[in-house]
């Protein structure tokens, strides 16, 4: 416990998320806005989905434990489909504000492009999604304790970490695929990404069971992360290119004659 | 108040790469060049009219050239040369208030999580004078408004009072004051607070090294702020001591008027701001009228100018509408004594617009910037502060809060770049925060507790 504990899990799960925060957001200060502004719609939305369960909650029996579970179950399924409720709201806003960006432009095209704005959406709503799921628990870790002295499992901390940086992940590739899939008007793909979101969301259900919970988690994680890749428009052939750094051919040829002085008559 | 400026170093020397120092003042619009006076005052003109925000990019002086019978021609097309530039540049004036906000709340944040002295309970300040220990729930409540209505009209009073000694033109009384506050805070603030930093951490220091420190601490500090030094100390200047000045209210004022008086000062933030006859307004156009060069100032502003051989600004364009925010601005200056404190937020949180500058070729690299009042960072802060303080130890609670304040920033901002006039920054802001503190604080938290109790992930 102690320090090393806080540092290790925060590490997991903030890692890959901190790395592409600083390597292609940090940088562009409009990748920045929309970074805030979709963490502040999924804050929304699990507003409004709390506010359900809190009433729902307090409308039933406080004493019955088997349906204060269900209901937690019908939460949980609640925010998941508000939180991509709320994905479509920012993805509506995000290509008006990209029509009006292109329109006062010099050259007519928007700074940042739609793709650009679902990456970084989806890392918005993976971020404040993984850093609410968890914080609260990594601030427990400083301190003195002792993990699961009541029954419970030892393990908490490292697979919440784990937990929490899919999901970041997930969250990411969920937005390219969504943003793409409301672009091109395919609804069988939307309809995917919100069957996968609760499918994950519901696979959380199994936890202690790490096996039947981390495991297929990753392994969809895995497989949204291919499906993005090629969504984004990544190909086998891109991916050898990147790795064997070659420099593309100029195709520009100099114009010497540019160069020289006109002469004086 | 929020304003744009588009030039921000202001000194009677010009400052080049030899001189690294940038004044506290704003700089003064540089004048224009004789030869383009005549075809620029037009532009000028309409520009003033317009009360734009924009800066004009260099090639306005190439422009300036040309003969005056393209004057209206240029205008529209110079109206849309800084319409795009207002916006391209928007994103990055809104980072440029994003990190120094950030950095603020983080620090209280900080504080307020590991020194437990500003969280307990030691007194109230004389502007609160009614106890919150009540047993019922309604007198608890009315005494919070009372309180509340007592800060207000403090704050009423005073932001009144400086008016009226700008008006009649009492300048070293207001430098005076603004010199003792920022004394005050600069010394006395930190040295409370570092005693109470090394009282947490159980860190010894002796008498000697602690004067070292809290004498340079605050020398540099007071040169800083008062008088010319690096941009980038001091702004880190005005974040500490508005960080100082937030974890003061954090002590010292109980819990329901905390919230009842960050909801109010919103709202009257905004009649200051807006109305006609609000006292902020007021001294904001009683500036405008004058031209006076600045009062040291204790706005935070966020970018610099640099020019290389800058013609000397005569003190006919020193007359450029820029000169009225700025003293509108020293109008609130920051005091750290908790007497004065109230009118100075009130006060520091009026940045103007900036007007557009009249580039000559001279001019090397610009860059715009924005103004933020030092009293709109304190609340912001304040608001963080509380929720971190009183959250029942949550963090959800916090990072919501701080989400919030940052979109209302950003909507403020927005606001800014399409209406191009004084705004103030507090109401969307510290209205998102309210809403997002007690949903958080009573909505959410069950909910992601319980969640987290059976490791559940949505």
């Amino acid at each position: 416990m102690g320090a090393a504990v806080f540092f290790g899990c925060a590490g997991i799960a903030f890692g890959p998320a901190l790395a592409l925060v600083l390597l292609t957001v940090a940088a562009e200060p409009l990748r920045v806005i929309v970074l805030v502004a979709g963490a502040f719609f999924w804050l929304v939305s699990l507003l409004l989905a709390s506010l359900i369960w809190f009433i729902s909650v307090h409308l039933s029996n406080r004493e019955d434990a088997k349906l204060q579970y269900s209901l937690l179950i019908f939460g949980a399924a609640v925010s998941v489909l508000l939180q991509e409720a709320f994905r479509f709201a920012y993805f509506k806003l995000l290509k008006k504000a990209d029509e009006g960006l292109a329109m006062i432009s010099e050259d007519g095209r928007s700074p940042i492009s739609l793709r650009q704005m679902a990456y970084v959406s989806g890392l918005s709503f993976g971020i404040i999604s993984g850093v609410f799921s968890v914080i609260n628990i990594l601030a427990d870790s400083i301190g003195p304790g002792i993990v699961g002295i009541h029954g419970d499992s030892p393990y908490y901390f490292i697979t919440s970490a784990f937990l929490t940086m899919a999901l970041v992940l997930l969250h990411t590739f969920w937005g390219v695929i969504f943003f793409d899939a409301c672009e091109k008007h395919r609804h069988w793909c939307l309809g995917l990404v919100v069957a996968s979101h609760l499918l994950t969301s519901g696979l959380t259900f199994l936890n202690p069971w790490y096996e039947a919970s981390l495991v297929p988690i990753f392994i969809i994680t895995l497989c949204t992360g291919l499906w993005a890749f090629f969504t984004a428009g990544g190909s086998f052939r891109n991916v050898l290119k990147c790795l064997s750094c070659k420099q593309e051919d100029d195709s520009r040829v100099m114009m010497y004659s540019a160069l020289q002085v006109p002469f004086e008559d | 108040m929020i304003t744009f400026m588009n030039n921000s170093d202001s000194e009677e020397e010009p400052c080049n790469e030899r001189t690294s120092l940038m004044s506290a003042e704003s700089p003064p619009v540089p004048s224009y060049q004789d030869g383009l006076q005549a075809s620029e005052a037009g532009e000028a003109q309409a520009h003033r009219k317009r009360r734009t925000g924009g800066s004009r990019s260099p090639n306005n002086t190439a422009d300036g050239d040309m003969s005056d019978s393209g004057v209206p021609v240029r205008e529209s097309a110079l109206e849309n040369e800084e319409e795009e530039l207002t916006l391209k540049y928007g994103a990055k004036h809104v980072i440029m208030l994003f990190v120094p906000v950030t950095l603020c709340m983080i620090v209280v944040v900080a504080t307020i999580k590991s020194v437990r002295f500003y969280t307990e309970k030691n007194g109230q300040l004389i502007y609160t004078p009614f106890s919150e220990d009540t047993p019922s729930v309604g007198q608890r409540l009315l005494n919070s408004v009372l309180n509340t209505i007592i800060m207000i009209s403090v704050i009423i009073v005073m932001t009144v009072f400086l008016v009226l000694l700008y008006k009649y033109r009492c300048y070293k009384f207001i430098h005076g004051w603004l010199i003792l506050s920022s004394l005050m805070l600069l010394f006395l603030f930190t040295y409370i607070y570092l005693g109470e930093v090394l009282k947490t951490y159980n860190v010894a220091m002796d008498y000697p090294t602690l004067f070292l420190i809290i004498w340079n601490f605050g020398a540099v500090g007071m040169i800083c702020i008062h008088w010319k030094g690096p941009l980038q100390l001091q702004q880190a200047y005005l974040i500490m001591i508005s960080a100082l000045m937030a974890l003061v209210f954090i002590k010292y004022l109980p819990e329901w008027s905390a919230w009842v008086i960050l909801g109010a000062i919103s709202i009257y933030d905004l009649m200051a701001v807006l109305c006609p006859k609000g006292p902020l307004r007021m001294l904001v156009e009683t500036a405008q009228e004058r031209n006076e060069p600045i009062f040291p100032a204790l706005i935070y502003s966020s970018a610099m100018m640099w020019t290389v051989g800058m013609a000397k600004p005569d003190t006919a364009a020193r007359r450029a509408s820029q000169q009225t925010w700025d003293a509108a601005e020293d109008g609130r200056e920051n005091h750290s004594s908790p007497s004065h404190a109230n009118s100075q937020m009130s006060e520091r949180r009026s940045p103007v617009p900036t007007r557009p500058i009249n580039s000559f070729e001279e001019l090397e690299e610009e860059e715009r910037g924005v103004k933020l009042g030092l009293g709109d960072f304190i609340f912001y802060s304040v608001l963080v502060g509380k929720a971190a303080a009183t959250a029942s130890g949550d963090w959800n609670t916090t990072l919501a809060c701080f989400v919030a304040i940052l979109i209302g920033l950003c909507l403020t901002l927005l606001l800014l770049a399409v209406f191009k006039k004084a705004l103030p920054a507090l109401p969307i802001s510290i209205t998102f925060g309210l809403i997002f503190y007690f949903s958080t604080d009573n909505l959410v938290r069950p909910f992601m507790d319980t969640l987290a109790s059976h490791q559940l992930y949505i």
